[in-house]
């Protein structure tokens, strides 16, 4: 199966990349190839077959409902790009 | 004989016996990395020498000496260290210093292990060569035209070049095991859940595991043992006791079932290395085990099934990365979404795109069954396979790869570069215990075994692996890098 | 003849989870603290951080499934729900998709005497985002602020059937709800704080037509008016633009609540049609919930409202409309069962309750927790009326300043010599002046016209500043005038 420019858009905006126009053809052809690859799989019949997610058989991990400090502002900010007023400043939105 | 050239068993007996410090260890070490560092290009950062040269003499006066106490290691650079610079071979977090140390990390600390640097890696576990490194690549010792494999290149090539005496790794599809092949020394990927991956930056978190990269079996058994256990920062850390890998190493395996799967020796497996692996299961024949070939028939699907499964879940585990509150961001950007867009973009290299691409395609409206799911469906026949298997056999031994190490920049499909982890990747579908030990050469290269065990029994592969180890020399062969 | 139309509203409420710490991490829930002080590398999405369930929010999912009827599944998990926004900092948010909770459930609801029955389609956790501050509107603003505490506070998300048909059926299913989650105590449910919101769906289609119309989703609806008035808006909107065969023009979109305009905007911007991208989060074992914890939980579980409603109906004699409304939140049930404990009429309670407190509570903008009355004040005020030591009239005074000072009616009484005149030989003088005074009035009276009697009362209250007993007054002027 061959991805379209515009499918390699849609994803890639989905992804919040951006492709400039070699890209889009390289990654169209790569995905392409890959995913032909992939195709393999429908070789198998998996009808009855339960997806495995979580291959350890472990359920109810839990934690205390326990507060515990958390890191000082000034730690968890000290790698952010852009601060403001102790929060995280980021360009508009709409 | 240096210090650096000795294995962390045999510096631990110095150390006990006070025949050596840990600062002679550790100068040692640094000595080393100035003589070969050049060459090899292991390291992304080595720490300052005379602050991991406080913490050897904090260890020494400690007085106590026991597992990886007063020896020098190095980390893969997705291990996250306090205070030290954790770049995962990235532009995007070229600066980025954690507030916390990983859990596998502490443990080491919390024996006063002595951390001397961050290793180079495929730029976020994403590659088997550790070209796809944004800073630079690094060599194989054995051939400085090579590459060392990856993603674990840097702590595979470092540990080779007794720039370190052991060091971590993760293994996603093969990251330690076929490094550890392509550079002959041993690597092991524990049982999925052996290891907390807390503060290991994540690249496939069904698939992830940290592991050990040594000189000799016994010491990755020292090692296991140290970073092993449930956390309760990672969920799916499982609460098995941790028994003492040690007592597994008595070269008894008389009785022992080995399986060699037969489709592991197609699938493009060079003649050299079948041989090799053949001559390994004799000696093991030799050595009293019962060897038979068994069949893991759903193996050819494994791979393609990864390349959708460790995509999907590395699209969202890459998606934090968007310039808000940490690493880079690209600045010139007016709204939003443009700041994420250019943002990733100028800082992700090629390999790391093309799997978010991959991924997000396979998790999205209308292909989701056809490919995310699907490939979850073949990961469970894959399971059953092994399950099947470790019906009648103990372990499992194939080749750990189909070839020995390329020369650097010689693959630029990605899909022929992806098929070097097929023999890997099954493991990782399966969340088994795996090692590579090395088992001869080929043409001046090592080549590495590969051993599977059931869940949870890391002590049944370090057991064979031993007492092979115990009858073989092939450890023992040490590249000449010109230094000596 | 024209069409009908109907209204067909559906609701989602994001009730936040009464936890100390966050869904995923040990940080605290506190709300109104310093930006960015209640977080961790977890909740701020750092690389290499991993989520713990805190077994609290589990709890309080389950306790309110039982509250709400549903079932609840064996099986469980975690999804992913993938979407980029500042705020959201692993840019991915940890929620149910498939397989939530709670499954189904209702709860009945009264409007204008009739009831109605509203079904729950589900109910699942998932954890909040963070704050975004912008520069005023988010439209025009040039930059905006991420705040984190926020991030990774437990919420869960309680989707009704589309079984609502009017804003005040979907006004009252929220109060009951809210009730509901009050009672049992799951959540603050503080709608200015945002630990309660609510989105609702409406669609409108003529009257019998089975298909549903084509349905916006109304977001930012942060009190109980705006969703009434905010659906009646929308209602208008659809219905107008069917009755002018405009009805292509309604678009299933994302809207939001102007509370200046009073009106509903759209929200759609030129971004792509949402693609989620769920998929189990492999970081999270998922649950199963065993019968045993059901048990432990329904057991645990605290009274709820419609059991109290029926207790306070059938045991304590209180008509059913006030037994709704006493049992809107825990603190006014509290508060009545307070004082029917030592006082037996209990719609003079209710009555109480219902007027002159919740009077007084929204004049202030007091809640009951923090009212200086307690249950003891009331009722010793209630027992200084029926022993005659004050006047109906008097005690509406005395409880306002109650209310004020939290001081005790005999206190208050005593200062301000405000007690009742119930004593003969203090008022027999002060009558036989006004006898004396008013000869006239005396004449009407025993010439058969009774009322002069009122005003010869009117002239004792007023003599006494309103302290005369009024029974015993009038008592003692027939006796004295019939003399």
């Amino acid at each position: 199966m061959a991805l379209t420019i515009q499918e390699v858009e849609h994803v890639a905006l989905l992804a919040r990349l951006k492709l400039d126009d070699d890209e889009k053809e390289l990654f169209a052809a790569q995905l392409s190839s890959i995913l032909d690859y992939a195709n393999r799989l429908n070789e198998l019949s998996t009808e009855d077959v339960e997806p495995l997610v979580h291959i350890l058989p472990i359920y109810n991990v839990f934690r205390e409902d326990e507060v515990q400090p958390g890191t000082p502002r000034e730690e968890i900010l000290s790698n952010a790009p852009l601060l403001e007023d102790n929060q995280y400043k980021v360009p508009k939105i709409i | 004989m240096e210090l650096y050239e000795l294995t962390l068993h045999e510096l631990q007996d110095k150390l006990q016996k006070k025949e050596t410090s840990s600062e002679e260890i550790t100068r040692s070490v640094f000595s080393r990395i100035n003589q070969v560092e050049d060459k090899v290009k292991s390291f992304i950062t080595v720490i300052d020498k005379e602050t991991v040269l406080k913490k050897a003499r904090e260890s020494d006066e400690s007085g106590k000496f026991t597992g990886v106490t007063g020896i020098p290691y190095g980390l893969k650079d997705l291990f996250c260290t306090r205070g030290v610079l954790t770049t995962c071979a990235s532009n995007m977090l070229a600066n980025y210093i954690p507030t916390h140390s990983s859990t596998a990390v502490s443990k080491l600390e919390e024996q006063k292990g002595i951390m001397v640097g961050k290793l180079n890696m495929d730029e976020f576990a994403m590659g088997s060569s550790t070209e796809t490194s944004a800073f630079f690549p690094t060599r194989n010792p054995w051939d400085l035209d090579r590459m060392p494999g990856g993603s674990s290149g840097g702590s595979a090539a470092a540990v080779r070049a007794d720039e370190v005496i052991f060091s971590l790794g993760s293994d996603t599809g093969g990251s330690i095991r076929q490094p550890a092949s392509f550079c002959g020394v041993v690597g092991l990927k524990p049982t999925y859940g052996r290891v907390s991956r807390s503060g290991v930056v994540a690249f496939a978190s069904s698939l992830d595991q940290v592991g050990v990269f040594s000189k000799d079996v016994e010491d990755c058994a020292i090692v296991l043992k140290t970073i092993s256990g449930y956390d309760p920062l990672d969920s799916t850390s499982v609460n098995i006791e941790v028994p003492d890998y040690t007592t597994y190493l008595d070269g008894d395996i008389k009785g022992m079932k080995i399986g060699y799967p037969r489709e592991y020796f197609e699938q493009g497996v060079t003649e050299d290395i079948k041989q090799a692996v053949f001559k390994a299961l004799k000696k093991f024949e030799e050595l009293g085990a019962i060897v038979e070939e068994v069949s893991l028939p759903h193996s050819e699907y494994a791979l393609p099934a990864y390349y959708l499964i460790a995509p999907a879940e590395a699209s969202t585990n890459m998606a934090k990365f968007d310039g808000v509150r940490f690493g880079y961001r690209n600045i010139s950007a007016d709204n939003v979404i443009d700041m994420f867009c250019n943002s990733r973009s100028d800082s992700f290299g090629d390999e790391v795109k093309r799997r978010i691409m991959l991924g997000t395609y396979a998790l999205s409206s209308g292909y989701y069954d056809a490919y995310y799911l699907k490939a979850l469906k073949v990961r469970r026949l894959i399971a059953n396979d092994f399950d099947k298997v470790f019906k009648d056999f103990d372990i499992i031994i194939s080749p750990t790869t189909p070839n020995t190490a390329f020369k650097i920049g010689q693959q630029d499909d990605p899909l022929a570069l992806y098929m070097n982890d097929i023999l890997t990747v099954p493991v990782n579908m399966a969340g088994l215990p795996g090692m590579s030990i090395p088992c001869g050469f080929s043409n001046g290269l090592p080549i590495g075994m590969q051993l599977i065990g059931k869940p949870f029994a890391e002590g049944s592969i370090l057991k064979a692996a031993y007492a092979f180890e115990q009858n073989t020399d092939y450890h023992k062969v040490k590249p000449d890098l010109g230094v000596k | 003849m024209a069409q009908e139309f109907e209204t067909v509203i559906g609701l989602e409420v994001h009730a936040e989870l009464k936890t100390a710490t966050k869904i995923f991490c040990s940080c605290s829930t506190a709300f109104g603290s310093e930006p960015n002080t209640q977080v961790c590398p977890i909740c701020s999405g750092f690389p290499g951080t991993l989520p713990v369930l805190n077994k609290k929010v589990v709890e309080l999912a389950i306790r309110t499934g039982l509250a709400l009827h549903s079932e609840i599944p064996e099986f469980c998990k975690f999804d992913r729900k993938n979407y980029f926004y500042p705020d959201l900092a692993k840019a991915y948010q940890i929620s149910q998709y498939d397989l939530p909770i709670c499954k189904g459930g209702y709860l009945d609801i009264e409007v204008n005497g009739s009831k109605k029955r509203i079904g729950i389609n589900r109910a699942h956790m998932e954890e909040d985002a963070g704050k975004l501050v912008h520069q005023g509107d988010i439209t025009t603003t040039p930059f905006s602020l991420v705040d984190l505490n926020r991030s990774g506070i437990p919420l869960l998300e309680i989707v009704s059937e589309p079984d609502m048909s009017s804003a005040a059926e979907a006004r009252t299913y929220l109060e009951k709800l809210r009730a509901i989650l009050l009672f049992a105590g799951v959540s603050d449910c503080k709608m200015q704080e945002g630990s309660l919101r609510c989105d609702a769906n409406v669609s409108v289609k003529p009257v019998g037509q089975k298909e549903l119309g084509t349905r916006t989703e109304i977001k930012n609806l942060n009190s109980f008016r705006a969703l009434e008035r905010a659906i009646e808006y929308e209602a208008k909107r659809h219905t107008c633009l069917l009755e002018d065969g405009d009805g292509d023009k309604i678009i299933q979109e994302t809207r939001t609540w102007d509370e200046e305009k009073q009106e509903t905007r759209s929200m759609r911007s030129k971004e792509e049609a949402n693609d989620y991208r769920y998929f189990p989060d492999p970081d999270l074992p998922p649950l199963k919930i065993k019968q045993e914890w059901i048990k432990e939980i329904k057991n645990s579980m605290p009274e709820l409202p419609e059991i109290a409603e029926e207790r306070l109906v059938k045991d304590c004699g209180l008509p059913e409309y006030d037994a709704s409304i006493i049992t809107m939140t825990p603190e006014s049930l509290a508060f009545f069962d307070g004082c029917v404990k030592s006082y037996s009429d209990a719609k003079t309670i209710s009555n109480w309750i219902m007027g002159d407190l919740t009077r007084l509570l929204n004049q202030n903008n007091i809640e009951l927790t923090d009212c200086k009355i307690t249950p003891d004040s009331l009722v010793s005020m209630l027992k200084m009326i029926d022993d005659g030591k004050i006047s109906g009239k008097m005690a509406k005074d005395i409880f306002e300043d109650m209310f004020n000072t939290g001081k005790n009616p005999e206190v208050i009484v005593k200062e301000k010599g405000m007690v009742q005149i119930s004593d003969e030989q203090t008022l027999v003088p002060i009558l036989e002046d006004i006898i004396a005074n008013n000869p006239r009035a005396v004449e009407d009276y025993k010439s058969g016209k009774k009322k002069a009697m009122g005003a010869m009362v009117g002239q004792v209250m007023k003599a006494t500043k309103g302290q005369a007993n009024p029974a015993l007054v009038n008592k003692l002027l027939q006796q004295l005038l019939g003399r």
